[in-house]
């Protein structure tokens, strides 16, 4: 039964009991940006993108759940504003040099500047130094590029049960690492299979030999901005099954 | 009753820092549209005119910076170009964040000169690092333009399109904040 709704930007957005505000704006084809989020997967809530105002105060649409009679507010210069400096801030402190990237096109961190016209990193570059690991022979790891967003770490140990992925340090120093002695893809069981190899929104899991395949022009965020993606992100029967 | 003045037109510059010109050969991309822009606006110091120093004729208008900061000349010339220009502009991946040349910013840049002009295979004997009182010296790290700088609007793409540039600067021109909107906006 949809007969709750709430309010997004001036437009009601019905719910079901146990929906997140994303997953039913995402549903009605409200597009909320997001890095973190995943449709397949928990909400996570560390991106930070998907801020959006509920009666005035700010909160993470990802994991708010939705209420009736809820006013939230997304795409409002404010909210906007807010957005595009985090997207800065994660674009300072990789190295994300699109036109070397293989992920070009396809990246998500990528469409999203685009959506918001992030001209410019305003901030001042980290160019982080991280030795890449390509020891895997079918996939390459390039963690100059991680946000952090814990995608592959989720995959890996729920779905494939390996637990390839870890994060490691605090604060500005925490990193991406292989469970593996070596510290070394190669060692460990990671296959080109597993859902984590398919769940890096940005260019930090690539399938080698595959750089480039696809010309520019009908890479996936070519033709369309990625809020026009909008079908792609709705949650599947069985993640919103867990969420009641 | 006189006829009414023909607005004066914008000074422009432009020049190429630590880049490749690939962004100077994209705005020739806007093609016969530089005719249109030509009424709107004429050049200083920029690689079309042969002008050594911007605003020795004056203040400009707009200009236009194509590349990262890789030397001290290049620190120089973005200083000049800040001081004689109301508006600075960014002009594609290397302005905007550094771009190819920052990918060296991870490495030592002695053992970068070195392997360049020393030890690398093919060299002929006894060649060594330049060291020349006439060559700008390289800076220890590529910079974007706005870490030595305050600019003003940031263009990225490598290179930003002609149609890119063509839409930033006549919505500049015309007193708009620029827009580039999908398709036109890319880093790559």
């Amino acid at each position: 039964m949809m007969n709750d709704t709430f309010n997004i930007d001036g437009q009601e957005v019905p719910f079901t009991p146990g929906q997140t505000v994303m997953q039913a704006a995402l549903n009605a084809g409200v597009f909320i940006p997001h890095l973190c989020y995943h449709p397949e997967f928990h909400p996570h809530g560390s991106c930070k993108l998907c801020t959006v105002k509920v009666n005035g105060r700010p909160a993470t649409s990802c994991t708010l759940p939705a209420a009736v009679g809820m006013e939230v507010e997304s795409n409002t210069p404010e909210i906007l504003d807010k957005r595009r400096v985090l997207l800065q801030m994660l674009l300072v402190e990789g190295n994300h040099f699109c036109p070397s990237c293989e992920k070009s096109g396809n990246c998500k961190l990528q469409a999203l500047g685009y959506e918001m016209e992030v001209f410019t990193p305003h901030f001042n570059q980290f160019y982080p130094d991280r030795p890449v690991d390509a020891s895997h022979p079918e996939v390459l790891l390039d963690f100059n590029r991680c946000i952090l967003c814990e995608l592959c770490i989720r995959a890996s140990a729920e779905v494939d049960g390996k637990n390839v992925f870890a994060l490691s340090g605090r604060g500005i120093t925490k990193h991406l690492i292989v469970n593996a002695e070596s510290g070394k893809l190669a060692d460990t069981n990671f296959a080109l299979t597993d859902k984590a190899a398919q769940v890096c929104p940005v260019g930090v899991i690539l399938e080698k030999r595959q750089g480039f395949v696809v010309p520019i022009g009908q890479r996936h965020y070519d033709a369309a901005p990625i809020s026009a993606h909008v079908a792609e992100f709705k949650p599947t029967a069985a993640s919103q099954g867990e969420r009641s | 009753m006189n006829a009414p003045e023909k607005p004066a037109k914008l000074k422009v510059a432009t020049c190429s820092l630590a880049g490749c010109f690939g962004c100077h050969m994209s705005f020739l991309d806007i093609d016969e549209r530089l005719l249109t822009l030509l009424e709107l606006v004429e050049f200083d110091r920029s690689p079309i005119t042969d002008i050594k120093h911007v605003g020795a004729n004056g203040p400009c208008d707009i200009g236009i910076i194509e590349g990262g900061v890789c030397n001290a000349e290049n620190v120089h010339v973005l200083r000049e170009f800040r001081a004689n220009c109301k508006i600075l502009i960014a002009l594609g991946a290397c302005a905007v964040n550094g771009g190819l040349p920052a990918q060296r910013n991870h490495l030592d840049l002695r053992n970068i000169l070195e392997a360049v002009y020393a030890t690398d295979t093919g060299l002929a004997s006894g060649t060594q690092v330049p060291n020349d009182k006439e060559l700008p010296l390289t800076l220890n790290k590529v910079y974007p333009i706005h870490e030595v700088v305050k600019i003003d609007y940031f263009v990225p793409g490598c290179p930003p399109s002609g149609d890119a540039i063509w839409k930033f600067l006549t919505d500049l021109v015309a007193g708009h904040t620029p827009h580039l909107g999908h398709g036109l906006i890319h880093y790559d």
